[in-house]
């Protein structure tokens, strides 16, 4: 197995005029959190959008595994192994927590053609739902409808169904979104649960959650990279203080407090 | 195939799109700009032949109907947004559906219950209907090229409102934002109740136009809707020039190959091949892009 | 299960009905009912698309009228075995939607709309333009079909195999709805992004859901240009497809079983109204637009409500994957 899961090589892509990626070259290593951070409109939605396969790239290409998926179909690259929860909420709300789960957990079969069976009372499916809805924290809203949960309920949701797919890497886009107090503190918890037993590319702006879970950080601003590292090069680089002056009094508390 | 031949459905397949395009216009703006798939547009279509042969026989000069039989068309499409459009905005594309499919009901069996079932005629206004050698051996109908004209008018006086107007720009802004739209201080009901009004202007002008080619009756429109929307497909939605691009060459096609296709593979399959005709254009274009030619959005 | 157990006694008690229609020994009211039990299976072909797959499509009138063609035209040929004929007049409206499926996929919302709408009416001119076939007039069947040697003439037997045919489409469609391909259509319908996004290719899925639809409006097509011993390309029209879509919407999406109601209040209310008037279409069309705007429910939706208001007030709607699938 090697050491780089995912990458992508001088990945562009124009919009008319904008230029919202612009020969974007990353990685991510087994085992690791590597955050992307960067001011709104740096392009990140847009370099999801990439390497999840919704948007098309204009150059460049992207390899997974070892294997080029430049050309592969949303579908194909998350049966590959490449999970992802979604910035906004996006599940089944006509879907039980439970189905929500199941169904993604259905996804990791050949294929789904199967028109008998009851899909709601099949074990092999709903056991490991129930299983990683308790790990998370959701046991007890197995039976809930996703559309009348809390938000916070989604943002854990969302993780359960990348988590289902038995991925080897999971792209997190803002997680935190949207969280109160507790239910960041509970997300970090379970993010850091997961740390090391996934490849994570996580898109943050909590700077917090990024420097605490973070054993890499790489800095997006309009579409370029301009900076990647630890932590700490990252705290202490001038162009990455530059392009957050103002940006985020948080940043500037931190770097103070040295 | 000779060249008289050739030219004289040249002729006819411009006429027919740039009908066609009246009717596109009106489909694809709504469309595109109040996100509404409007299945009334062809009642419209009729419901302008209807008006102008009733202003006809009342006001009895054709030249004066003409513009009476417009403004009721466009009543008759403000008074169809407002009560029913206007609650579908926002609505999945079932309701819309469903509701505008209601109303081509009523508007189908409006039409019998004021005229009857007997199909109208409309006559083609004295002073247009002579016959004009546009090409040696080519006596063309005057007022297939007065129509032709017309829709020609109507595309200029279109891109005129949409390229230089306050309206226009509207237009253009609120098919893309809404929200900045309303933040402008502008009325947004009001700009869509004009933008309606001004598709069924159009719409009811092409019925009116075409009715004396046709024979005004009920239905006349549903035909004519269908492959509005055709045009709709092969052209793209929500932009004006794939309306135009898509009227033209479906109109083009749809005319050469009713004469070609008898022609070439007999009278038999001929027909069926000719009803097929335009759809499989259609399909090639959705091969070839989902979205059709010009498309200003996805889907 | 107490909730589960009064629904079903609901579909008992409206089977007990359709089953005791022709005990009324008046031919009418069991010929209307057999046009209920047909145009009910062709909507709930409609329903399986749109109310679980999330496709509104403006065309099943194509494949209901396939299957009417098919099956005259073969009768018409000398075959007239039904366990031949329907069958094939099955396939036939399949093959259509093998072709007009792979096509209309490729578009989405409006545009799927656009498309299936102009497709049906491509198969709607091809049958006029059949010569052979009577075109635009349509051609009669010498006599209806034989079931495994049984002849179909008689009314009521005519009504009970179509009765029966019904029963097993709604069986086979809530097993359906219920598997694990049920689930998938079903989450293409709530969100086909995350369904890609979790590892279903959503075209497969959905064309294969075309393409069962297809199938079952054949079947009813079959039925009908038995029924009728006449077929025309009147039912190829797009009012068709749009009459069906009514009578989903009427009976309330979703539900299977309600478009079946949905028919029969569409066919009821048609026979009721054109008694008063020729022009009952005046009042059809704000009726739909009326229900449309105003109602939020179907006729079984609001029977099931209506059944829930005299339980314990707190029963939530079911989810696909709480059994709903009854």
């Amino acid at each position: 197995m090697s050491d780089v899961v995912l990458q992508t090589e001088a990945i562009s892509k124009s919009f008319g005029a904008l230029k919202a990626c612009d020969e974007i070259s990353l990685d991510v290593k087994r085992g690791e959190v590597h955050a992307l951070i960067g001011p709104n409109g740096a392009g990140k939605t847009t370099l999801i959008g990439q390497i999840t396969g919704e948007i098309a790239p204009d150059r460049g290409r992207i390899n997974f595994e070892g294997r080029d998926i430049t050309a592969l179909a949303t579908a194909e690259r998350a049966r590959l192994g490449l999970a992802r929860s979604f910035q906004i909420t996006s599940i089944f709300p006509s879907f039980t927590a439970e189905g929500n789960v199941a169904l993604a957990v259905q996804a990791t079969g050949r294929h789904s053609f199967r028109f008998w069976a009851r899909a709601d009372r099949l074990e092999r499916l709903r056991a490991p739902a129930r299983q990683l809805l308790r790990e998370l924290g959701l046991g007890a809203r197995s039976h809930a409808v996703a559309a009348g949960m809390a938000h916070g309920e989604h943002r854990q949701l969302e993780i359960a169904m990348a988590l289902a797919t038995e991925p080897s890497m999971l792209l997190l886009d803002e997680p935190m979104a949207g969280l109160g107090n507790e239910e960041s503190q509970a997300m970090v918890a379970l993010l850091a649960r997961l740390k090391g037993r996934y490849s994570i590319l996580l898109i943050e702006h909590d700077m917090d959650v990024v420097f605490t879970l973070a054993d890499r950080i790489s800095v997006l601003v309009q579409g370029r990279v301009i900076a990647s590292g630890t932590a700490e090069e990252i705290r202490n680089d001038p162009l990455v203080r530059v392009a957050y002056l103002g940006e985020d009094d948080e940043f500037g508390d931190e770097h103070a407090q040295g | 195939m000779t060249l008289a031949l050739f030219i004289e459905q040249l002729f006819n397949g411009v006429q027919f799109g740039l009908m066609l395009f009246l009717m596109a216009v009106g489909v694809t703006l709504v469309f595109g700009i109040m996100r509404v798939i409007n299945l009334a547009h062809g009642s419209l279509f009729m419901v302008g032949g209807y008006l102008l042969v009733e202003s006809y026989r009342v006001i009895g000069s054709y030249w004066l109907a003409l513009p009476v039989a417009i403004v009721g068309v466009i009543i008759v499409g403000a008074v169809m947004e407002v009560l029913v459009l206007r609650p579908l905005y926002g609505r999945g594309h079932l309701d819309q559906v469903l509701a505008t499919f209601g109303l081509t009901m009523f508007f189908n069996e409006a039409v019998v219950v004021i005229w009857g079932r007997v199909p109208l005629n409309l006559n083609i206004p004295a002073g247009l209907d002579g016959h004009f050698e546009i090409f040696p051996g080519v006596n063309y109908p005057v007022y297939r090229l007065a129509i032709t004209a017309a829709g020609l008018i109507c595309g200029g006086l279109l891109y005129f409102i949409i390229v230089h107007t306050r309206l226009g720009a509207l237009i253009r802004a609120g098919s893309d934002k809404r929200e900045i739209v309303e933040a402008l201080g502008v009325n947004i009901g009001l700009l869509y109740t004009a933008v309606f009004a001004l598709g069924a202007a159009f719409a009811g002008l092409a019925g009116m136009l075409t009715g004396p080619l046709l024979s005004v009756e009920s239905g006349m429109g549903d035909p004519i809707l269908i492959l509005t929307l055709v045009v709709i497909v092969i052209g793209g939605s929500g932009s004006i020039r794939g309306a135009l691009a898509g009227s033209l060459i479906l109109g083009i096609f749809d005319t050469f190959s009713r004469v070609m296709l008898p022609r070439i593979v007999g009278l038999t399959a001929g027909s069926a091949l000719v009803g097929m005709a335009d759809y499989v254009l259609m399909a090639t274009v959705l091969i070839y892009s989902r979205t059709g030619l010009f498309s200003a959005h996805r889907g | 299960m107490g909730r589960l157990s009064r629904r079903t006694a609901l579909h008992l008690a409206f089977l007990a009905i359709a089953l005791a229609v022709p005990l009324l020994h008046d031919t009418y009211y069991t010929r209307f009912a057999t046009q209920i039990a047909m145009y009910g299976m062709a909507a709930v072909s409609v329903d399986l698309l749109l109310g679980y797959a999330g496709l509104v499509t403006f065309g099943q009138a194509a494949f209901f009228g396939v299957g009417a063609y098919a099956a005259g035209m073969l009768t018409v040929a000398g075959f007239h075995e039904a366990l031949v004929v329907w069958p094939l007049a099955m396939l036939a409206a399949v093959a259509f939607a093998l072709v007009i499926g792979a096509l209309s996929m490729r578009t989405e919302g409006f545009h799927f709309i656009m498309v299936t709408l102009a497709f049906a009416q491509m198969v709607y001119y091809i049958g006029e333009s059949l010569r052979s076939y009577g075109g635009d007039n349509g051609f009669s069947l010498p006599r209806r079909n034989t079931l495994a040697g049984m002849s179909l003439a008689d009314h009521t037997v005519f009504y009970y195999v179509v009765l029966a045919l019904l029963v097993l489409v709604l069986y086979l469609a809530s097993r359906l709805v219920g598997s694990e391909f049920g689930m998938v259509i079903r989450g293409r319908r709530d969100n086909e992004r995350r369904l890609a996004a979790i590892g279903f290719p959503p075209f497969r899925y959905k064309y294969a859901a075309f393409v069962i639809g297809a199938a079952i409006a054949g079947l009813a097509g079959a039925l009908m240009a038995n029924h009728a011993r006449f077929v025309s390309p009147a039912i190829l029209s797009w009012q068709v497809s749009g009459q069906l879509l009514s009578m989903v919407i009427l009976g309330s999406a979703g539900t299977l079983i309600g478009p079946v109601f949905g028919a029969a209040v569409y066919l009821v209310f048609q026979q009721v109204l054109s008694d008063y008037t020729d022009h009952w279409m005046i009042f059809f069309g704000p009726l739909l637009i009326a229900r449309v705007l105003f109602v939020k429910e179907g006729v079984w939706g609001l029977l099931v409500q209506a059944l829930k208001a005299q339980e314990r007030p707190a029963a939530p709607v079911p989810a696909p994957d709480q059994g709903a699938a009854q």
